[in-house]
């Protein structure tokens, strides 16, 4: 393309509901390895972002790129199957089902196996039942979930409830996670914990995150680069030092006098 | 005895049209008010089958089964990837399932509204048992599978459920003509037991107490529905001596089921997974 790696691009992107502009015209790119973070004002547009990316809603004209060819419009199981995965803000789990079948659900959809043979309980059916139930059982264990392998989803702490969304979005196994305020509801230690769960998921798994959060610290302290967004548009794109001293930043979003 | 024999026989045909539903609405969240259209599907067909051409019996329930899966197709294609939401849909398919009672009441080959007398009489406690055991593992396999997993995945979130790459569409016709099959399976067995079918058996009051069994018996239970179908077809009759008073106590039984376990009897849980559980505490009361 244009020489960089971006792994996912976003440009001139916008989003209509109705008469209010969403999203309006709105490009930028997420470096493939990179954690790229979102922040901006409430209502600033950030979630109907990833709800464009992720294919719940349409594009009312501009493109999103992933791995240079265009997904904005396709539906969500299909932009699934590309490799982006996400959390959202208020989690979404499957809240009468087990945590191994939170996890168990992602892997079987990315498996061809026969249906009479399912049907009927074939050996081979039964296998691939044992093989994923495994491979979901190391997926909890790597996130510390294992012992709550068979709680219903809906009865965990919250906290683990956002892991278990993180689970289940790896589950899928992408190459680009987006994370809708995961931070959100925490207290500053169990974010500095997200933080270490984050950057560390980023390492084993070898993918690329891009995530919307409100809690500065955490924005600040793992995200490079930060993209602002303000009524829908780009307000701002840097390393965290320079939107911290961007004054248009300051002034819409961090508000100035504190020295986050 | 044959009395009891007999109920015994409807109450087995009738759950296994409960058991499709019980996939259809318990496990993937959607409403029916006309999967009495897709019994009637497989009634007929396997009637005519056997009483017109001969057929062999077993051959001429699967065909009536493979009928019902392939009617559904109709009514689900169009309805279901237009996405209307569960409660719509249910109005739709309570609108086909009328729709088809009346071409059954007009067509030739049906014989009309005075429906078809003297189909051979072929099912037997065996057969029933057979197709509800039959009927009941299948349905245990496909709610283990992919496939189950992806029905259930949408009943809880269907947001979710497209996120976690699950096909919305595909799955909830797959899930539709499972139910379907389900049913027309348990049309062709009532047919070649009562021997006389007509359409005014296959109304919006059957389909409603097809619903009823799934919804009293627990949304997402395959053992509920089928103790709450059996009851409901073994009560009626186990207080014919109270006479006119027997559809009154069937109406409380429900109202107070839904009053009292508003999650059906058994709620998200199999009757087997009960005695697994009561057995655990058990076990820790005495540590």
């Amino acid at each position: 393309m244009n020489g960089s790696r971006a792994l996912l691009s976003v440009s001139c992107l916008t989003k209509d509901f109705g008469g209010i502009r969403a999203v309006d015209s709105l490009s930028f790119d997420v470096e493939e390895g990179s954690i790229t973070g979102i922040i901006g004002p409430n209502g600033a547009g950030k979630t109907t972002v990833f709800n464009l990316v992720t294919g719940l809603c349409r594009p009312t004209s501009g493109t999103v790129r992933f791995r240079g060819a265009e997904i904005g419009g396709r539906r969500p199981d299909a932009i699934v199957r590309e490799g982006i995965a996400r959390t959202f803000q208020n989690i979404r789990l499957f809240n009468r089902r087990t945590c191994l079948d939170n996890v168990l659900t992602p892997f079987f959809q990315r498996e061809r196996c026969s249906f009479t043979g399912a049907l009927l309980g074939l050996p081979g059916a039964r296998r691939l039942e044992r093989e994923l139930a495994d491979r979901a059982h190391s997926l909890l264990r790597t996130l510390g979930l294992e012992e709550y392998a068979r709680s219903e989803a809906g009865t965990l702490p919250y906290g683990l409830q956002r892991k278990l969304e993180i689970a289940r979005a790896l589950a899928t196994e992408p190459s680009l996670l987006l994370l809708d305020e995961p931070a959100a509801g925490m207290n500053p230690e169990e974010t500095l914990r997200l933080a270490g769960l984050i950057t560390e998921v980023r390492e084993k798994f070898a993918i690329t995150i891009l995530l919307i959060e409100h809690h500065m610290d955490l924005v600040m302290n793992i995200c490079s680069p930060i993209v602002v967004i303000n009524f829908g548009a780009l307000l701002a794109t840097g390393a965290p030092d320079e939107i911290r001293e961007n004054p248009e930043v300051v002034a819409a979003y961090l508000g100035a006098g504190r020295g986050r | 005895m044959d009395y009891i024999l007999s109920i015994v026989i409807l109450g087995g045909i009738n759950m296994v049209a409960v058991l499709g539903l019980s996939i259809f609405t318990g496990f993937t969240g959607l409403f029916s008010l006309g999967h009495a259209a897709f019994v009637a599907v497989g009634a007929y067909t396997s009637a005519i089958l056997t009483y017109y051409y001969y057929v062999n019996y077993y051959l001429a329930l699967a065909a009536g089964a493979v009928a019902a899966g392939a009617v559904s197709l109709i009514i689900g294609a169009p309805t279901l990837r237009a996405k209307l939401r569960s409660d719509y849909f249910a109005i739709a398919v309570l609108g086909f399932g009328e729709a088809l009672r009346v071409l059954l009441e007009n067509l030739e080959i049906t014989n009309g509204a005075r429906g078809l007398p003297g189909i051979d009489s072929f099912t037997t406690l065996p057969v029933v048992l057979t197709c509800l055991v039959g009927g009941v593992l299948v349905a245990r396999n496909f709610l283990r599978s992919r496939w189950g997993a992806a029905c259930i995945a949408i009943r809880e979130d269907h947001v979710a459920a497209e996120t976690a790459g699950v096909r919305l569409f595909r799955t909830r016709l797959l899930s539709l003509v499972v139910s379907a099959v389900y049913c027309g399976l348990s049309g062709g067995l009532l047919a070649h037991f009562l021997s006389f079918i007509q359409p005014q058996m296959f109304t919006l009051v059957q389909s409603t107490q097809l619903l009823a069994a799934v919804i009293a018996g627990g949304m997402g239970s395959l053992s509920g529905p089928l103790i709450a179908s059996f009851v409901f077809i073994a009560l009626p009759e186990a207080l014919r001596v109270a006479q006119m008073w027997r559809l009154v106590a069937y109406g409380l039984l429900l109202v107070l089921i839904m009053v009292f376990r508003p999650q059906g009897l058994l709620g998200y849980s199999e009757l087997s997974s009960l005695f697994r559980r009561g057995v655990v505490r058990e076990g820790e009361r005495r540590l």
